[in-house]
């Protein structure tokens, strides 16, 4: 397809998109004007068709796939789901997305919310804020690069120069270079630290933005009191901001669940790195076992399910 | 006695900022090395990035824009027809879910109908489902439609999937709208499709581009989708899918990974930077993104 054509397509696509959106508009005000209460049914019909049939219908056929064989052929019963409690390296998949949902949320947070506090403090707080916030705007797939370039081993050899930051600076400190993305159990880990790379940022707005939201006459009455710094903020501003706290620990713990690029990207899920995201990707995309696959996507649904109504509770609260 | 009270407070606010400002810039440099070895790497000649690292930059300084010519160079496997195709995907992949939005969020917001609390509601639970749950018997899908392997199918999926968190973050904004204002132009005889589009599209526009700037990158770092129905189609590929792919190989061709990969990084960080305002405050409003 040359680049021209694709051009061409997308210029289709959304000149049919605009002769549909065009004529929802145009049969809603005709109608309307000879008094036909069709508006509501024109308007969000789209919207609704679409996420009928391209999530709510997929996502119930996933659920039932996943009480089949790999094919979808067969009825296996809870087959599936005991494959994910009883092989050993799937229960590993679970211990490692455990690992990953209890840490990166938490340090994401703790880095986000000391450093919004310390930017604060410094006279080119805008210029901090934006390094830090930078990487959200990047790729999980580009973070992960970015991060190979840090932790790419070479031997140790007089000869041989390392070209990853971090065995650089071990080198320089007369240390022994490491295998960090090989090297169990501590490969997981140096995974960890590209999402908390990303989350910090999002992080550090959110907390940020709370923390500006503490009237400054109750930190002032506490300065006042006689309170340190820390003081103060352990007691007044730390309570004044949990909610915005329960929300960004949530969210990043819903976009830790998710992710599976960092893993695909650095180590493929060998060396025992995988999460339920990526050995989702791995066991419908790589081995064609739809029914596994779909056991593991399920899972995931059933994990995401309780964060996401406490999430949407914090929500609530903070909107009142 | 209280001057040198005074000045003791004063040494300690100064030490305390001094500390504040030593861990600010340290934290600060943590998150934006990586970032730089990345764009140097870029730069450097291919022998140089394979055998020594981005630092040696500074006591033999040489660059070149070989990588990013051979990067975007000619054939269809080049970055540069990749790249055509991210843009491809995302253009389209921002402006339908948001339209979409639009239409459903002022019938939710502002028309009475009976069950349009239940199905707002119900729109609104759908954003906790995974995509992954979708995307097996979405592709099925696609194959019976015979669109399997073309950029249809990712738009489709883009806009399906982004209509959730739409629909609710831009109701949330519509629904804001002067009631007086929407109520005037009813008695004035303008029917809904002439205030959606003389009222609520122009005055929604902070609210339509933070969602938008959060669908663009979303759309354009998108992994997984695009894996799922674009990984054996190389002619639609994102650059997204081919970097993965580059990462993945041995004997890591690291020339073409760090010109590759800066090139994806760019577009997303001169958007994000030009529109963070928006950004920001879609963040503050609408962080459940699913």
């Amino acid at each position: 397809m040359s680049v021209t054509e694709k051009f061409g397509q997308m210029a289709l696509v959304l000149g049919v998109f605009a002769v549909v959106f065009a004529g929802i508009l145009v049969t809603v005000g005709r109608l309307e004007t000879r008094g036909r209460a069709v508006a509501p049914i024109l308007l969000t019909g789209p919207a609704l068709l679409l996420l009928g049939v391209g999530l709510v219908y997929p996502a119930i056929r996933t659920i039932v796939a996943s009480f089949f064989d790999a094919q979808t052929q067969h009825f296996v019963g809870m087959a599936n789901y005991s494959t994910l409690v009883n092989d050993p390296s799937m229960r590993r998949v679970i211990v490692n997305t455990m690992l990953w949902i209890v840490i990166c949320p938490i340090v994401s947070t703790v880095i986000g919310m000391v450093y919004a506090v310390l930017a604060d403090r410094v006279r080119w707080e805008v210029l901090a804020k934006t390094l830090v916030f930078l990487p959200m705007a990047i790729s999980f797939v580009g973070a992960a690069i970015i991060w190979k370039f840090v932790y790419e081993y070479r031997a140790n050899q007089p000869d041989i120069a390392q070209i990853g930051l971090l065995n650089q600076i071990i080198v320089w400190l007369g240390g022994d270079p490491q295998h960090f993305v090989t090297r169990e159990p501590w490969n997981t880990l140096f995974l960890m630290v590209v999402m908390i790379w990303i989350e910090a940022g999002f992080a550090m707005t959110v907390v940020s933005a709370a923390i500006k939201g503490v009237p400054s006459e109750t930190i002032e009455a506490s300065r006042l009191d006689g309170c340190g710094a820390l003081q103060t903020f352990l007691h007044i501003t730390l309570p004044s901001i949990r909610a915005a706290l329960v929300l960004v620990l949530t969210a990043i713990t819903i976009a830790v669940l998710k992710v599976f690029d960092v893993v695909l990207t650095m180590t493929g899920g060998q060396f025992n790195t995988s999460v339920i995201a990526n050995e989702y990707y791995a066991q419908t995309f790589r081995f064609f076992n739809v029914g596994v696959g779909s056991a593991l996507a399920t899972v995931l649904f059933l994990f995401v399910i309780p964060i996401v109504v406490y999430n949407v509770r914090q929500y609530r609260r903070a909107d009142a | 006695m209280t001057t040198l009270a005074a000045a003791a407070a004063r040494a300690k606010t100064r030490l305390g900022s001094l500390t504040a400002t030593v861990a600010t810039v340290i934290i600060a440099a943590v998150w934006t090395i990586p970032t730089f070895g990345l764009l140097l790497s870029s730069f450097r000649p291919e022998a140089q990035i394979k055998s020594t690292g981005w630092w040696t930059f500074f006591t033999d300084p040489r660059l070149t824009l070989d990588n990013y010519t051979q990067v975007l160079s000619g054939d269809s496997a080049g970055l540069g027809s990749i790249f055509v195709n991210s843009v491809v995907i995302a253009v389209p992949a921002v402006i339908m879910p948001i339209l979409l939005a639009v239409l459903a969020a002022y019938a939710f917001a502002w028309i009475r109908f009976p069950g349009r609390d239940l199905l707002f509601l119900a729109v609104f639970a759908v954003q906790i489902v995974p995509v992954q749950v979708a995307l097996i018997p979405l592709l099925k899908l696609f194959v019976s439609l015979h669109v399997a392997g073309t950029f249809w199918t990712l738009w489709i999926a883009h806009t399906t999937f982004a209509l959730p968190l739409a629909i609710y973050l831009i109701h949330n904004f519509i629904a804001k709208l002067p009631a007086e204002l929407i109520e005037a132009a009813r008695v004035d005889g303008a029917t809904h499709a002439a205030i959606i589009w003389r009222i609520v599209i122009p005055l929604s526009m902070p609210g339509i581009a933070a969602f938008g700037v959060f669908q663009f990158l979303w759309v354009w770092n998108d992994l997984l989708v695009s894996l799922a129905f674009a990984g054996g189609a190389p002619q639609i590929a994102p650059l997204t899918v081919r970097l993965a792919q580059l990462a993945g190989t041995n004997g890591t061709q690291w020339q073409l990974l760090s010109a590759g990969a800066f090139i994806a990084i760019a577009v997303p960080l001169v958007v994000f930077i030009a529109l963070q305002r928006y950004f920001v405050r879609g963040l503050l409003t609408g962080s459940s993104k699913s």
